[in-house]
């Protein structure tokens, strides 16, 4: 285990220089952003990596709430945690890339927003973590959880025609269109990179709440037999 | 030993929180008090003009009702807490849905109430005029204070499990109400403004509505029962 922890985190290491290597050196400076678009290769792949973070939470709380097994408590609290460091990180390169190319900070376009209250609502999961005892803390997040599985579809389609009845001051266009062949080589690699990392974080965030588990029960057994 | 029906102990429970309610008034003054309130400051906030409040009005209707159904859910089940009638509503074999159902009804008559009282102030405030049809609000109306109670009181039920008790129920409830929200204000919108129809936003809300009641009664036994 300890071993393949180790290979997985020499890989990651390694996907994520040569990722940097791509976006920052081999890349084309695109024609009209000039280098600002570069934080392209960070922003987006940061956050597929939030995204999957919450689907893999969404997933461990719902197996959670049916088989009740500790480790899958331990999976959905780590990807929250990840997950919500993510899409931060994407809340705040988004604006850095915006500014120069758009001339605005932040709009409240149907993308911008939905991620923000996908961010809103795991930040809530995280609080409700916080304030809750160590018994009750895995269910009602898992239930929370459930509700925002529920709610997403909702937040994307509301957002999604509140915008389209209003103008949009966006002055590019999608970035997906016409990529140049190199750029879409770069953006893949830096992609499959950040799976890897998110992988890699969740996985040693899981780990630390496996150990953190295992301390609880034994002050918990000792308690118990100083008692008896 | 059969287990009592579901809807004799859901009409039992609701005509007994009903029945406190009546001759108490707490969670009704609190909550039309405190909407007053918010209406009072969003008037020097704003400083509308009547042509202008007919554009922002949707939006600070339900702001005030959010925020005074918020009061309401708090009190939800702090009474039951207080002499662990939830502890022995778990070990006796109701239903634990019948418990939910009741509270929830409850909450939606008490936000529904305030509704009814909080809606002339608005016209007399705003001097609002509504240019599309009435009854429209009134559907409106209807499906979001559901929409705010059922996901409410769950998690009002959830929120007193947890250590800063009051606090932790907007934190959680805003965040998942924000579809909702934005349904019911530019519905709402639609109406006063008769810009366009409210209708899409009217069947988002009756689904959100369908879809989180389930949610909540597939859900509520298993938050009566964490420990």
């Amino acid at each position: 285990m300890k071993n393949a922890f180790v290979v997985f985190a020499l890989a990651t290491l390694a996907l994520l220089s040569y990722g940097l290597y791509m976006a920052l050196v081999v890349a084309p400076t695109e024609a009209t952003m000039g280098d600002v678009q570069r934080i392209f290769y960070y922003h987006v792949p940061n956050a597929w990596a939030a995204f999957l973070c919450f689907a893999i939470n969404a997933v461990a709380s719902i197996w959670y709430l049916l088989k009740r097994g500790l480790k899958s408590d331990a999976i959905a609290l780590a990807s929250a945690e990840v997950g919500v460091v993510f899409c931060t990180i994407v809340l705040i390169t988004g604006p850095i890339w915006a500014k120069p190319v758009w001339g605005i900070w932040w709009t409240w376009d149907a993308r911008l927003t939905s991620t923000l209250v996908l961010w809103l609502i795991y930040v809530a999961y995280l609080m409700l973590r916080r304030f809750s005892s160590s018994g009750r803390a895995p269910v009602l997040a898992a239930v929370l959880a459930v509700f925002g599985f529920f709610d997403v579809p909702f937040v994307y389609l509301s957002i999604r025609i509140f915008r389209t009845q209003h103008p949009q001051p966006v002055m590019g266009g999608g970035e997906n269109s016409g990529l140049d062949p190199v750029m879409a080589h770069a953006f893949l690699w830096n992609l499959v990179a950040f799976t890897f990392y998110a992988l890699l974080v969740i996985w040693m965030r899981y780990r630390l709440q496996i150990a953190e588990q295992a301390v609880e029960e034994a002050h918990a057994e000792r308690a118990l037999g100083e008692r008896a | 030993m059969t287990s009592p029906s579901l809807t004799a102990i859901t009409r039992a429970t609701l005509a007994k929180d009903l029945r406190l309610e009546w001759r108490s008034k707490d969670a009704i003054n609190s909550m039309l008090f405190f909407a007053l309130l918010v209406v009072v400051i969003f008037a020097f906030a704003f400083d509308p003009t009547a042509e202008e409040s007919r554009r922002i009005a949707g939006g600070l209707i339900w702001t005030a009702l959010l925020f005074a159904t918020v009061v309401a859910l708090n009190q939800t089940w702090a009474r039951e807490l207080r002499n662990n009638v939830l502890d022995a509503y778990r070990v006796s074999p109701a239903p634990a849905n019948a418990m939910f159902i009741s509270k929830a009804f409850a909450n939606f008559i008490f936000v529904a109430v305030l509704q009814f009282l909080m809606a002339p102030l608005f016209v007399v405030f705003y001097s609002l005029r509504s240019v599309g049809p009435v009854w429209q609000l009134v559907v409106i109306g209807l499906l979001a204070n559901w929409a705010l109670v059922v996901n409410g009181t769950f998690f009002a039920a959830m929120s007193i499990r947890t250590r800063n008790r009051e606090i932790m129920l907007p934190l959680i409830l805003f965040p998942i109400s924000i579809p909702a929200l934005l349904a019911m204000v530019e519905a709402t919108t639609q109406v006063l403004t008769g810009d366009s129809s409210p209708r899409f936003w009217i069947q988002l809300l009756a689904v959100y509505d369908v879809v989180f009641t389930v949610v909540c009664l597939a859900l509520f036994e298993t938050v009566l029962n964490a420990e």
